[in-house]
C-alpha cells in the first residue's frame, strides 16, 4: 500500500520556484509604484501568508521607488472576526492585527494575500478594513490568481494568473513560515 | 468548548487560547473608531443573574453588544423569578425564546451545571454561590500574564476571605494549572476545610508572604455569607489581613497588586493602595470584557464547537 504522503507527493508539481517568487514579488513591487506614487502605501498583510508578502512587497518597493515619494510600510489585518462561514468550521484561533502608525485613515491601502479563489476573504478583509478607520482608496495584491471567484471581486495586481479546477488545491511556500519559496499545485486531499 | 462552568473543567491548552484569543480581540479593539465585530451577529445571549452584580453583568453586555449579539438581561427581582417560578422552567422559558447562551449567576454552587442539563443553549457561569466563578480567573490570569509576563513559577498570595470566595476557588484551579505557585493568607475560621487538598500552601503571616509575592490578590470580606463570627471585629481583621500602605511597601518593585471587586476599601485594602500605581484593578475590570468576548467567541462563534 503506497502510503498517502507518497501518493500526495507524487501527485504535486511545482509552478513558481524559488526564483520565480522572487522575480514576481519585484515586479509587482515596481507595480505598485506605478499605480500608487506619490501617495503613503499602507501594506496590509491578510494572515497567514499574505503578512511575509506584504513585508516583501513593502522592503522592494522601499528598494525600487527611488526618487518617487512613495512611502510603503507593511501590517496584519487579521479577517477571522469578518469571516461569513465561522458557522460551518471549528472555532479559528484568532491572528494578531497591527496598523502601522498614522492608521489607514487616508492613505492608499493594498491587501495583500497568497491566493486569491473565492473572494470571500477579500470581502470580509474589506468589511474589517472600514472598522479601522478610511482609506483613501483599497487595492489589491495577490501573488496567485487562482480563478472560482463568488463574488464580484478582481485584484489590482496578480503575480501569476493559474487557472485551476475545483479539485486541485494551490499551496504559496515561504520561507517565513515553510522553510522555502515556492507554489505548488497538487489534487485536493479527500 | 460547549459550556464554561467551573475554571477546573479547562485543561491548559484551553485556558491559553482563551487567553490569548482575549490579547487578539484587545489589541483589535485598540484605539478604534468602531468598537463593534459582526462576528456573533444575530446570536441571543441572556445574562441571568439571582444575586446582585454591577461589573460582571455589564462586563458580560457589552463583550456580547460589542461582538454584535443581541443582549438580554434578566434579573430575578424583577423577573417572574420573584412570583415563584423554577430554575428549571426559568431555562426552559429561556431557550424556547431562542437564547443562544445563558449566563447564569445563582446563589447555589452548582446551578449552572443543573441549567447546562436543562437546556440545549451554551451556559456560562457569572458565579455559582462560594464554588466557582471561572471568567474571573481568567480575567485574573489575563492581568497577571500582562504585568509579569507568565504564570510560570509565578508566585501569587490569595489574601482574605477565602471560604467565601468563589474567585479563591477558581483561581486555585486555573492558576495552579497555569504553573504559579500559589499562597494563601487568611484567618484559620476563613480557610476552608478542604484546603489541604489543594495545590496551595497556606498561612496565616501576611507581612512574611509579601516580600515573595511576585502578586497579591486581596479577596473581599462576604459579609453577606457570614453568619457568625469569624473574626472578632472588622478592625482587628484591617488590622492583621488588610492591605495597608505600610504593609505593601514590602511588596517587591515589580509586583502587582489585584482585587476582584466591589472593593470595601479600609477593611481589605487600604484606599492608598488601591489607588497605586501598583494595583492594576481597573486593568481587571477591562481584560473582564476582553475575556468574556474571548469566551463568547470560543462558546457561540462556530456552530461546532463542542460537538
Amino acid at each position: 500500500m503506497t502510503s498517502r504522503t507518497g501518493t500526495e507527493a507524487a501527485g504535486q508539481r511545482e509552478l513558481l520556484s524559488a526564483a520565480d517568487v522572487a522575480r514576481t514579488v519585484a515586479r509587482m513591487a515596481h507595480e505598485i509604484i506605478e499605480g500608487t506614487a506619490p501617495a503613503r502605501a499602507v501594506l496590509l498583510g491578510i494572515p497567514s501568508r499574505g503578512v511575509p508578502l506584504a513585508h516583501r512587497l513593502a522592503t522592494r518597493i522601499g528598494e525600487f521607488s527611488g526618487a518617487t515619494d512613495i512611502i510603503a510600510t507593511a501590517g496584519i489585518l487579521d479577517i477571522t472576526l469578518y469571516r461569513d462561514d465561522l458557522r460551518r468550521r471549528p472555532t479559528r484561533p484568532l491572528e494578531p492585527t497591527t496598523l502601522p502608525e498614522g492608521g489607514v485613515d487616508d492613505a492608499l491601502v493594498v491587501l495583500v494575500d497568497d491566493v486569491l479563489f473565492s473572494g470571500r476573504t477579500v470581502r470580509a478583509a474589506l468589511d474589517a478594513l472600514r472598522d479601522h478607520g478610511r482609506p483613501r482608496a483599497v487595492q489589491l495584491a495577490v501573488l496567485v490568481d487562482r480563478g472560482h471567484r463568488e463574488l464580484p471581486i478582481r485584484a489590482d495586481y496578480v503575480g501569476k494568473n493559474l487557472p485551476t479546477s475545483r479539485e486541485e488545491e494551490i499551496a504559496v511556500l515561504l520561507e517565513e513560515t515553510d522553510d522555502r519559496d515556492a507554489v505548488m499545485i497538487r489534487r485536493r486531499a479527500q | 468548548m460547549r459550556h464554561l462552568l467551573s475554571a477546573a473543567d479547562l485543561d491548559a491548552a484551553t485556558a491559553t487560547s482563551l487567553l490569548d484569543t482575549a490579547d487578539r480581540l484587545k489589541e483589535a479593539l485598540l484605539g478604534r473608531e468602531v468598537r463593534k465585530l459582526p462576528t456573533l451577529r444575530g446570536r441571543t445571549v441572556v445574562t441571568l443573574f439571582y444575586e446582585s452584580s454591577t461589573r460582571t453583568r455589564a462586563s458580560f453586555e457589552i463583550a456580547g453588544k460589542q461582538m454584535s449579539a443581541d443582549v438580554v438581561n434578566v434579573s430575578a427581582g424583577s423577573s417572574s423569578v420573584s412570583k415563584g417560578e423554577s430554575l428549571r422552567d426559568t431555562a426552559l422559558t429561556l431557550s424556547a425564546m431562542g437564547a443562544d447562551c445563558v449566563i447564569l449567576r445563582h446563589p447555589s454552587a452548582g446551578a449552572a451545571h443543573r441549567m447546562s442539563e436543562w437546556t440545549p443553549a451554551h451556559v456560562i457561569n457569572a458565579g455559582d454561590g462560594m464554588h466557582e466563578h471561572p471568567t474571573q480567573a481568567l480575567l485574573d490570569a489575563a492581568t497577571l500574564r500582562e504585568h509579569l509576563g507568565t504564570l510560570d513559577g509565578r508566585r501569587i498570595t490569595i489574601v482574605g476571605d477565602v471560604l467565601h470566595s468563589r474567585v479563591a476557588r477558581s483561581n486555585v484551579a486555573l492558576l495552579s494549572m497555569l504553573g504559579a505557585q500559589l499562597h494563601l493568607v487568611a484567618p484559620p475560621t476563613l480557610l476552608p476545610a478542604g484546603v489541604s487538598g489543594w495545590p496551595v500552601t497556606t498561612g496565616h503571616d501576611l507581612d512574611a508572604a509579601l516580600p515573595q509575592s511576585d502578586a497579591v490578590m486581596m479577596l473581599r470580606v462576604q459579609a453577606e455569607r457570614m453568619h457568625g463570627g469569624f473574626f472578632p471585629s472588622a478592625r482587628e481583621y484591617a488590622t492583621w489581613y488588610g492591605l495597608s500602605e505600610a504593609r505593601a511597601a514590602r511588596l517587591p518593585q515589580h509586583a502587582v497588586v489585584l482585587h476582584p471587586g466591589p472593593m470595601l476599601r479600609g477593611m481589605e485594602i487600604s484606599a492608598a493602595v488601591a489607588d497605586s500605581p501598583r494595583a492594576v484593578i481597573t486593568g481587571q475590570v477591562s481584560n473582564g470584557v476582553h475575556i468574556r468576548m474571548a469566551v463568547l467567541y470560543h462558546l457561540l462563534a462556530s456552530q461546532e464547537a463542542g460537538t
